[in-house]
């Protein structure tokens, strides 16, 4: 039943998935329209198609491709913590890989001579129009020139894999949950207080910084796709490999040891795939809330299944909820466009919220 | 003489700075039942934790005549099966993947269920109860029914001894006897069991009963002996009487 269920579920998601990507490339500044007559007709004039074929392959679809990437390695991730830490509240930035990425971003914008020049250049999405909200001007640390780019992104991922080594370190290793909790709470704050000292610093850096906090999938391209697909399909490979052995530890600690379940290594490979699937996803979009705490709930509600399918379906969950928000996004206040990490902690917030207010009346919550 | 199953010597156990357990040793006859009773705070839990070797202690634990941190864990694991006290369990879990998950030691890793398992599987359920609810999720369970699955899923482990932390915790009298019942076949099968039990009639079931006080034995005798119903006196302050009563032995408070 359980597996019918999950089956559904899976297939629903993939075609939601699917026409999500269909909807997120018609949608933006250039209507599909005026997008649709080029590409249909070539001939008639070949700069027009150049620049639909453009606006489609090189900014809409890796974009969109992209969004849903990312989601997917949020919402794995998330389902990866909730089952390591077996807290349902629990989030993949909870290792203080988010604050991590943060420091590093800043750390870089700041160390690259500031932010105005930098960002200048930058244009928004679709050949400029529909750029990010900010005094009318697209500001963001993604669509710089590919080396700063590269730096930022780097930076990004140094940063979130730095925290959660930090995080590692001052929990003194893996073996015990709530000191590996704690630790990622007070590396939060701790790294979360240096980012604004160094934006103190370097204020020219804070209106980039912002677009990074604020989340924002603008500018991704190709390479950032695959960046995140690679990650995303061997962090599936260690989740599959590792769900039974989640599944053990739902029994609690010394139960999961009395069945001889490699507890310490096991941990370690859970927050090692945590950092990776975590600082790809922020690297290459920022700082986008909710979808890996939300995702795995959203699951849950519709099927109670093990951690194999759940890490799965919860990642392809993800995926449609960051296509879902970041099309939303593109299309409320056209040819502007919302920050989409602000709307998936609002749409996200809500959903919690909601979550908990049934929870409490029917006595069984989800939370 | 009756072989030993469990073991152990001159064990001390803390947690933090307090020691726990102070120069315990014990030996458990093989294919028995013995059972461990102290009032709170005896150490009864760590001690059956240091047992299972899930604990760190200093002295040795011996487990059917080899040194506990010798064997590997998924030997241990597949030799040694512990219910813990308020074991949780994730509630998306339907209640035969809860049950499996005893089949863990068993199972090479990322083999699907073999015919043994599941066969393992449905003889556990069954006989704690529990089959007509295998498709049922763990929060759909009630809380002596949850007790059950994780009763089974400790007994789908088939392990050689089994570890029993207030298996009755949540049972109702009748699903008491059941338990009972559970335990009688276990022990015909030649499976060591050791619970740690608050209920002193219950415990008075055994064949054995180990008594603790202060994270000391003080006696360990067969739960009929007349110096073992003195010693369990003693250790609850003389504020129980023990019976006989309908050709068993019951405890009353005074």
């Amino acid at each position: 039943m359980n597996l019918r269920e999950a089956s559904l579920l899976g297939w629903g998601l993939l075609l939601l998935a699917l026409g999500l990507t269909a909807l997120g490339v018609c949608v933006g500044s250039a209507g599909f329209e005026n997008l649709l007559q080029p590409l249909l007709n070539p001939l008639q004039d070949p700069d027009q198609t150049a620049m639909a074929q453009q606006i489609v392959w090189d900014i809409r679809l890796p974009r969109t491709l992209g969004a849903w990437a990312a989601g997917a390695l949020l919402g794995l991730a998330g389902a990866l913590a909730q089952g390591l830490f077996r807290n349902p509240l629990a989030d993949p930035f909870l290792l203080g890989s988010a604050s991590g990425a943060s420091l590093g971003v800043a750390v870089a914008l700041a160390l690259l001579g500031g932010a105005v020049d930098m960002l200048g250049s930058s244009a928004g999405s679709d050949g400029g129009a529909g750029g990010m909200v900010g005094d009318g001007l697209a500001f963001t640390v993604f669509g710089t020139g590919w080396l700063t780019r590269l730096g930022l992104t780097g930076a990004a991922f140094v940063g979130a894999v730095l925290a959660v080594l930090l995080t590692l370190a001052l929990s003194r290793g893996v073996q015990h949950t709530l000191r590996l909790l704690l630790a990622g709470v007070v590396v939060g704050v701790v790294l979360g207080a240096l980012t604004q000292l160094v934006l103190v610093w370097s204020p020219e850096s804070l209106q980039a910084m912002q677009a990074f906090m604020l989340g924002s999938t603008a500018f991704v391209g190709w390479s950032a796709c695959a960046v995140m697909a690679l990650t995303w399909a061997l962090s599936s490979v260690a989740g599959a490999l590792l769900a039974r052995l989640l599944d053990g530890l739902s029994l609690g600690e010394a139960t999961a040891r009395s069945l001889g379940l490699p507890l310490t290594s096991m941990r370690l490979a859970l927050v090692t795939v945590l950092a990776l699937a975590t600082g790809a996803a922020v690297a290459q979009t920022g700082l986008i809330a909710f979808v890996g705490l939300a995702a795995p709930h959203l699951v849950r509600a519709r099927v109670k299944t093990t951690h194999g399918r759940l890490i799965f379906l919860s990642s392809l969950m993800g995926g449609v909820l960051l296509i879902a928000a970041d099309t939303l996004a593109r299309w409320l206040i056209a040819p502007q466009e919302l920050p989409v990490g602000v709307l998936t902690a609002v749409l996200g917030g809500g959903y919690l919220l909601w979550l908990m207010h049934r929870g409490s009346h029917s006595g069984s919550g989800v939370i | 003489m009756t072989p030993i199953a469990v073991s152990a010597s001159h064990i001390f156990a803390s947690f933090g700075n307090t020691e726990i357990l102070h120069d315990v040793s014990l030996a458990l006859p093989a294919g028995r039942w013995s059972s461990i009773v102290g009032p709170n705070g005896a150490g009864k839990s760590t001690l059956l934790k240091v047992l299972a070797g899930l604990l760190p202690c200093q002295g040795q634990v011996v487990l059917l005549g080899q040194p506990l941190h010798s064997y590997p864990a998924r030997a241990r694991a597949q030799t040694l099966a512990w219910l813990g006290q308020n074991e949780s369990a994730a509630d998306d879990l339907t209640v035969w993947d809860v049950v499996m998950l005893g089949r863990l030691p068993h199972q090479a890793w990322l083999a699907a269920p073999s015919e043994a398992d599941r066969a393992a599987v449905e003889m556990a359920l069954k006989s704690t109860g529990g089959w007509d609810w295998r498709a049922r999720t763990l929060c759909q369970l009630s809380g002596g029914e949850r007790q059950r699955v994780l009763l089974a899923r400790a007994l789908a482990v088939q392990a050689r001894v089994l570890l029993m932390d207030e298996p009755l915790a949540n049972l109702d009298p009748p699903h008491q006897a059941d338990w009972l019942g559970v335990v009688r076949c276990l022990l015909e099968s030649g499976v060591t069991v050791v619970s740690v039990l608050h209920e002193i009639s219950m415990a008075l079931r055994a064949d054995h009963l180990l008594i603790m006080a202060a994270g000391r034995v003080t006696h360990f005798g067969a739960s009929t002996d007349a110096a073992t119903h003195r010693a369990l006196q003693a250790v609850f302050d003389h504020r129980i009487t023990i019976h006989p009563l309908a050709g068993q032995w019951v405890a009353l408070p005074k």
